[in-house]
Formats: structure tokens, sequence, C-alpha cells
């Protein structure tokens, strides 16, 4: 009897992981098997032509690397120096919940609320106007928390013998930080640093009022231009192109870049945790 | 000529009274050995010579304690340079994620030197001195983490020793390897006490006979007895002393 019930149990949750898996298999051969047909050299390196019904995407994938590209210069520098300050610094354990809390909260905004933000202060107030660093501000501030917090926790995972060793040389806390614990923390931050990317990419409500064009058949000049980007051109070519039913094979294949992009993405991250955690072992 | 001397020194970790008024002078180029039950104080006392327990909060200490004559908890006093000059080696091995040449290299750049030539030299030497030059002269480029616990222990008495202090502290250093890293380091000790002055924490009976000049053994946070290591393990002066290394209590 016990047996049994245990068996079922086991089943239960067996099955409960495996449809995890096919549903991710399913979504995947979904957009792969309508995406397909779309790509070609052309879909990837062109211009949309007749109103977006034609031509390919290439403004729509350069403009998703420029965000890409402008949030992390933006995010990672602000979201590991606070890593760094909460774990290492902070010291006062009221202000780290504080600050955490805060990081939190941040992180659980609805990406249209920051859209708004970004709207609001990037655009109107500061006077950037639609633009790529409008854009990447946004997407910055939305994925400060997930910088911050893989930051933390790589750095958490450094033990403290480390720490005290370096000081007991005559190491400041300073030189301790950014030559010994810091380093060993690195594999684990860029992982999260990927990750993030991976995020920043799919996002299209923050973009929405920052910087995302619905249509723009060329390339950025500068960082106060706006471009097209690959999930509200996706957005467009399936709720509000000129044609739908014509742009339906195109909305697919936009779906398939961009899931490749953010795929690629992951796996890179994978290998290189896996190339640093060899390199830079800890015992 | 006594290198470190204490006075009248008292420690708390918050409530708690540590170490209870203290007096004890060490001599230059001796092997000290601290010896006493957990929780005694010895290790507290250890990290006080170089200001290691100033990273615990809520710690307060009356008394005082020169090196060299000089008050090494008196204000202006840079703690970097108290820390390079009495050096300090781990229970565990902690060899940082970096090459073995970086490892001992370390404590040098990190004090401000640049000189490649130096600092190449002062790294084969300092390995030499921690009887790890002959296992590690191949692989300099090679990870520390590749070398065996005990090797890692000699890694790291080698990149105390790289910044020549006067003073070497020991906190238990054998106590996580193997019997025959452990008599490679208590030899190491024994070499190196011509140059520095060593003291040791040491929960083994038999290591600080064999390896120290003067034994002090600590118990409740007091200093009982503090004596040549000799007469300390064949005729002790307390009853305190008596029982502990015949092991009747600890």
């Amino acid at each position: 009897m016990k047996k049994l019930q245990q068996n079922i149990a086991f089943w239960i949750i067996r099955i409960m992981s495996f449809s995890i898996i096919a549903v991710l298999l399913w979504i995947i051969f979904f957009i792969v098997a309508k995406g397909i047909p779309a790509i070609s050299w052309d879909f990837l390196t062109k211009m949309p032509e007749e109103g977006m019904t034609e031509g390919g995407i290439f403004p729509a994938i350069v403009g998703t690397l420029c965000l890409c590209l402008g949030s992390m210069i933006f995010a990672f520098p602000i979201g590991i120096m606070s890593g760094i300050y909460i774990n290492e610094y902070a010291g006062n354990a009221r202000i780290i919940r504080f600050v955490r809390m805060m990081t939190n909260n941040l992180g659980a905004i609805p990406s249209i609320v920051f859209g708004l933000f970004g709207m609001s202060l990037f655009v109107n107030t500061m006077g950037f106007g639609d633009s790529i660093i409008a854009g990447s501000l946004t997407l910055g501030i939305l994925v400060l928390p997930v910088v911050i917090r893989t930051t933390e926790e790589a750095l958490k995972q450094i033990d403290d013998s480390y720490r005290i060793g370096s000081l007991a040389l005559g190491a400041s806390k300073l030189q301790t930080i950014s030559k010994v614990v810091l380093p060993m923390a690195m594999p684990n931050i860029i992982t999260g640093l990927i990750l993030s990317i991976g995020r920043v990419s799919g996002e299209t409500a923050p973009i929405l009022f920052t910087v995302a064009a619905y249509f723009l058949p060329q390339l950025p000049d500068s960082i106060f231009d706006q471009v097209m980007a690959l999930p509200y051109h996706l957005y467009v070519l399936s709720t509000s192109g000129t044609d739908l039913e014509a742009s339906r094979t195109m909305a697919f294949g936009t779906a398939l870049v961009l899931v490749l992009m953010v795929l690629i993405l992951n796996l890179s991250a994978n290998a290189l945790r896996r190339y640093f955690s060899r390199k830079t072992k800890t015992n | 000529m006594n290198i470190i001397e204490t006075k009248d020194l008292d420690f708390y970790y918050g409530d708690f009274h540590a170490l209870k008024g203290i007096n004890m002078d060490i001599e230059k180029q001796t092997v000290t050995a601290f010896i006493g039950p957990s929780g005694c104080g010895k290790s507290t006392y250890l990290r006080l010579f170089n200001r290691m327990n100033d990273l615990i909060p809520g710690t307060r200490m009356t008394g005082n304690i020169l090196i060299e004559g000089e008050d090494i908890y008196a204000k202006g006093v840079e703690v970097d340079r108290l820390r390079k000059k009495v050096g300090m080696v781990f229970q565990k091995p902690n060899p940082f994620g970096k090459t073995i040449f970086d490892n001992v290299a370390y404590g040098l750049r990190v004090n401000g030197i640049k000189d490649k030539k130096y600092i190449a030299d002062k790294v084969e030497s300092s390995l030499k001195a921690a009887a790890l030059w002959e296992e590690v002269k191949d692989k300099l480029k090679k990870s520390a983490f590749e070398l065996s616990g005990g090797q890692q222990q000699r890694l790291c008495i080698a990149r105390a020793l790289a910044i020549e202090p006067e003073i070497l502290l020991m906190d238990e250093p054998a106590s996580a390897l193997d019997p025959i890293s452990t008599a490679k380091i208590e030899e190491l000790i024994f070499e190196l006490k011509d140059r520095y002055t060593i003291v040791i924490v040491t929960h083994n009976m038999q290591q600080a006979a064999r390896v120290s000049d003067k034994t002090a053994f600590f118990y409740l946070g007091e200093l009982i007895e503090y004596d040549d290591t000799g007469k300390i393990f064949t005729n002790p002066m307390k009853v305190e002393t008596q029982n502990y290394i015949t092991g009747r209590f600890g």
C-alpha cells in the first residue's frame, strides 16, 4: 500500500516535470516550423519593404543589439557596484535589508511601468526624445535588480577565508575585493550578466514609449535616434501591420530570430560558466 | 630581547570576557606554542597580534600589546603596515584562485612593489624557504588549487614569508592536513625559527612539544602557565596544566 502510494506520487512528480520540457519543446517546434520559411540571408540583412510584408528585419536586429549594449553599459557598472556595496561594505544588517528589499521591489514592478517612467523621465523631462539612450536607460533600470542580485550571490559564495587571508598580507579592503574576491566571483557574475542581456533583448513594454519605431528602414546614426527592435517589430507585425495575413510569416521569422538570439546568449552563459569554473575552481 | 610584550590585556566579545588579565612577553626568534582546550582564548589572543580581531564587530580590548616596543593599538598605527610585519597562516589552507606564482607575489604587489625581477626572485626564495620550490618550480603558472592540501598550506606559508615579516602567526596550521604534510610543516617551522619569531596555536600536544621553545597554557581566558616547553611537558607548576597535558580534561 505504502509502496503503491509512493509510486503514484513519484509518477505525478515525474509527469509534471516532463510536461515542462514538453511545453518548451512544443513552443520551440512551433516557432521553428512556422518561422523557418521566412528565414533567408535577405531576411536577416535587408530593410523591410512593401509595408513590412516583404524584405527583411535588419534594422530591428541592429536596434535590439544597440539596446542590449546600451542597457548593459548602464546597468553593469551600477549593478555590480551595488552588489559589492551590499555584500562587502554595507555591514549594517538594517541597511542591507533595506537595500535588498528595495532591489526586490524594483524587480517586481511590471515592465510597462518602467516604460511609462522612462518616457516621463528620459524622453520628456531630460529631453532625449524617443531614442536609443532613453530606451537603454529604461531597460538598464529594469535589469538592475537582476545584476545586483547576481553579483551579491556570486560574492556571497566566496569564502571569508580568502578575504581574511588577503587582509592578513597587508592588503586594503579595496585591494582584497578587486584583486581576490571579484576575480574569483567573476564566472558567476558573468553568467548572471548574460542572462540579463537575454531578458533585455526580449522586453517590449519598456521600449514601447522610449525608443521603438513602428517602421524605420534605416540604421541609427547616433544614440539619440530611434530604432526598430525585434520584440516590438513582432508585436507590430502581428497586431498592427498594413496587411496582417501577408506579414504572418515575417512575424514568425522575427520570433524565431529573437528566440535564437536569447537561446545563444543562454548557452554561451553556460559555456562561460563551465569554462571559468574549471579555471578558478574553488576547493 | 622581547619582540612582543602584552600588558594587562583584557578582551571581550560583546559581554563575553574572552581574555583575562594577560601579561606575557615573547622573545625574538623563538617558537612559542599556545595550547589549551577549545574556547580558552588562545586563537583570539593570537589574532590580536596582527589586529585581525578588528574585523569582528562588537569586540573591546583594554591593556596594551607592544611589538618591537610600539603599541600596535595606539592611534595612528597603520594596520596594513602592521600586518606586513606580522604574517599569518590559517587553519585551513586558503590560497587565492590565482596561479602559484601570483599567490606568492600577491603580498608584494598589494604593498606597492612593482619591480618584476625583484618579485620573481622573492617568489622563488619564498617558495624555497617554505620547502615547496622543488615541487612547483615547473608549474608556477598553474592554479594553486591544483596543489594538495599540504602543498597549499606551504604555499600559504611562502605567501606570508614573501613580504618579509618579523613575526609569523600560525593558527593550527596543520590541523587540516595528513600526518606526512604535518611532519613537513613542523620541519619547516624548525627551519624558519632562525629568521622569524613564530607563535603557533595548536591542539596537538606532541606538536607543541616537538616544535616549540616555549609553551603557554590557556584555560578559560586566563594564561595559566608559560614556561620553557621542556618544563611545561615534564614538570608543570600548575595542576590545571598537568591535567590538560596528560589528557584529563580539554
